[in-house]
């Protein structure tokens, strides 16, 4: 656990230094947001698509952090030292886990507020504490799934189109549930706040199941490549 | 070759084949090495002296013959080795992003050691402040090479292992190095190294294994 | 000495009888069987159809359970991994199979190529699943670390279906639409019918299996033929050695 939260920490602060989230990952989405709106170019039917495009743009964005997050490990070696350092295998995967997940937050916090402000959603008081919790465990099956997907291609060639052919339709679960519960939470009329409710249990079954996944397979993964 | 009983016995290797890609980077190596020996591997370029250290270190699987490390068997079990392993690569396994007292201390934290071994170990490889607070990607490849080794220090492994540690280093830097690998064996801990490095007059020689064509082609004792 | 062919006495009887039967059901399906009376001769489709779909669940099946033992078993042979990788292989084979005469059929009946139905759905994100399981399986490197490694992948695919396929019908049900035909439950089966698309499940599981064991031997081929390479690979590197060293050890 105390291994976890360094190597946490160690991510997050080699973030901060770098300033990849906010100079490339943070543009990069506002973008998104903006192009699809261009592309659609028509306000109702924006609104209702809302929630889609901001998961959607997470789901792209959460490919950018993780190969970052590895790129960071591989350029110098440092994942040999880290597999020699007497490192629980599992540690280093929940301390990745944590450190993607809480840019993952942040950035999902900011695509709310840009569907907020560039779509015209809007969420009524009573449905906040739905968007959170949508938020935060979508953000955690996201970095879960970006973490564990991110080790099987980490010593490989090509591996960024890989990620993106690997994880993607692992992740449509999770796209499903999180535009539908966030659809309920911006008060559409075609989905009520219980069956938010109910895909926010979906999220949550998705973020245990792949944390378990990852932590019973992280070990056998992070092999280097001879 | 000394018999020696298993509990002291760090390295047995018996007609070791490691294979990268199907070529026989090691080729049948076989060697013995006791726990707290100072072991120097030499060789021209390309003989698999780097391979042998990566085998040691739970890092490439074993393609034939047996070896074992701490009495675990490489073939079965290649993590549990990695506990007791310190090494230092061809690459430093550094962060770029952090300084290097960052690198050094992220290590500490790894492994429960406290930061007056960071500085020790900053000071001992002769890392001053100004270097410490330094980003790594700024450093000068002999300075991200010693903060390297100053996270080795910290790390205090079982088995040593390092590849070509002194290459890049001033003579100082050397010396200094050369100390420190004495003191790790002298603590128990079993070191092994590679190096191009010509003997220089007046220094204790240590156990040297000659690499040739991925085998031990000789194993030459430790000269006073 | 290896044997230089993949067959072997039963692989040819298998491919035998898979001909006679497929044979079979091609005369029966396009000229005994009789058009169906909504349908009309789109109907015949469906004898390539669903044992395509069935093959392809065979196989993943196959390759979520072989992967399973594989990564059980302690020991290094990589017998299970050969099995799991060749029936994926076939397994994406059908299972393109099945979606190209699945839409085509679609297009005859229902007007449209695709339909957002949590079945093909959910077989959709299998296919690119499994097409992403054999990227990786294509990669080099050693055998034993990418057989751990393609059996994690399998194991993986294995949580995932459910989820998808739980998701995407939850997604269909709160989304009330036009209520899709559905293709099996519209058709009426007479005796003739179910019998040649019993056939066809027949004659396709002899394909599968028959491909299976040769892809399957094609590997261990392989794998031999490095093996016999990298002793050929250690001599030399150990003669280049002694040459060095004069006369070695």
């Amino acid at each position: 656990m105390k291994q976890a939260l360094v190597v946490a920490r160690k991510d997050l602060l080699v973030e901060f230094r770098a300033r990849l989230l906010l100079v490339r990952v943070i543009p990069f989405a506002l973008l998104v947001l903006v192009l699809f709106a261009v592309a659609l170019d028509s306000e109702p039917l924006i609104l209702r698509a809302a929630s889609g495009l901001v998961w959607l743009t997470m789901l792209f964005s959460t490919l950018l952090l993780v190969q970052r997050t590895y790129d960071v490990e591989t350029q110098d070696a440092a994942l040999e030292v880290l597999l020699t350092s007497a490192v629980e295998p599992v540690n280093v995967f929940f301390g990745k886990l944590f450190a993607a997940f809480v840019q993952l937050l942040v950035l999902s916090v900011l695509l709310v507020f840009g569907a907020i402000v560039l779509y015209g959603a809007t969420v009524s008081g009573s449905n906040v504490v739905l968007l959170v919790t949508i938020v935060v465990s979508a953000a955690w099956g996201l970095a879960s799934v970006g973490t564990l997907y991110g080790a099987v291609v980490a010593n490989m060639n090509g591996r960024d189109s890989l990620l993106a052919l690997l994880a993607l339709p692992v992740l449509a679960p999770l796209l499903i549930g999180a535009s539908r519960a966030t659809e309920a939470a911006f008060g559409s009329q075609t989905i009520d706040t219980a069956s938010g409710w109910a895909w926010v249990a979906l999220l949550a079954v998705f973020a245990v199941v792949f944390s378990a996944a990852g932590a019973a397979a992280f070990g056998a993964l992070m092999e280097p490549e001879a | 070759m000394q018999p020696v009983t298993t509990n002291d016995t760090a390295i047995r290797l018996n007609d070791a084949v490691v294979a990268l890609g199907g070529f026989p980077a090691l080729a049948g190596a076989s060697v013995s090495v006791g726990r707290g020996e100072l072991v120097a591997l030499r060789g021209a370029n390309g003989t698999g002296k780097s391979t042998l250290l990566r085998l040691c270190a739970g890092l490439v699987p074993l393609t034939r013959g047996s070896a074992q490390v701490f009495d675990v068997n490489l073939a079965d079990d290649r993590a549990s080795v990695r506990r007791h392993v310190g090494l230092l690569g061809h690459r430093n396994g550094l962060y770029d992003e952090l300084t290097s007292r960052e690198n050094v201390e992220f290590t500490a934290r790894l492994v429960g050691a406290h930061t007056r071994d960071v500085e020790d170990a900053l000071a001992r490889l002769r890392i001053d402040s100004r270097v410490a607070s330094t980003r790594t990607r700024a450093l000068s490849a002999g300075q991200r090479r010693r903060t390297a080794l100053a996270s080795l220090v910290v790390r205090r492994a079982q088995l040593w292992l390092l590849d070509e540690p002194h290459a890049g280093l001033d003579a100082a830097a050397r010396d200094e190095l050369d100390v420190i690998l004495l003191e790790a064996t002298s603590s128990g801990a079993t070191v092994l190294y590679t190096t191009h490095e010509t003997d220089r007059p007046g220094r204790a020689v240590p156990r040297t294994l000659l690499l040739a064509g991925g085998v031990v082609a000789s194993d030459s004792p430790r000269q006073s | 000495m290896v044997s230089r062919s993949t067959g072997t006495t039963t692989t040819r009887v298998i491919g035998i009888a898979a001909i006679a039967v497929l044979a079979w059901v091609v005369v029966s399906a396009f000229f005994i069987t009789p058009a169906d009376f909504q349908q009309g001769e789109s109907v015949r489709i469906m004898y390539a159809h669903v044992p395509a779909a069935w093959i392809a669940y065979l196989a993943f099946i196959t390759t979520g359970i072989t992967s399973g033992i594989s990564l059980a078993r302690r020991h290094r042979t990589l017998g299970f991994d050969r099995v799991a990788g060749a029936s994926a292989e076939v397994g994406v084979l059908f299972m393109g199979l099945a979606l190209i005469t699945g839409s085509l059929w679609g297009r005859l009946t229902w007007g449209t190529f695709w339909q957002w139905d949590p079945r093909l759905t959910t077989t959709l994100f299998l296919f690119v699943t499994y097409v992403g399981y054999l990227a990786v399986r294509n990669i080099d490197g050693d055998p034993h670390r990418r057989a751990k490694r393609s059996a994690i992948l399998a194991l993986l695919a294995v949580l995932e279906i459910p989820l998808v396929h739980f998701s995407v019908v939850l997604w269909r049900s709160l989304h009330q639409e036009a209520s899709v035909l559905n293709p099996d439950g519209d058709v009426r089966l007479d005796d003739m019918m179910l019998f040649t698309l019993f056939s066809g499940v027949v004659g396709f599981t002899l394909v599968f299996v028959w491909m299976v064991i040769h892809r399957q031997r094609l590997a261990t081929l392989r794998d031999l033929q490095q093996g016999v390479g990298l002793d050929a690979a250690i001599a030399a590197r150990r003669n280049e050695g002694a040459a060095i060293a004069g006369g070695g050890q």
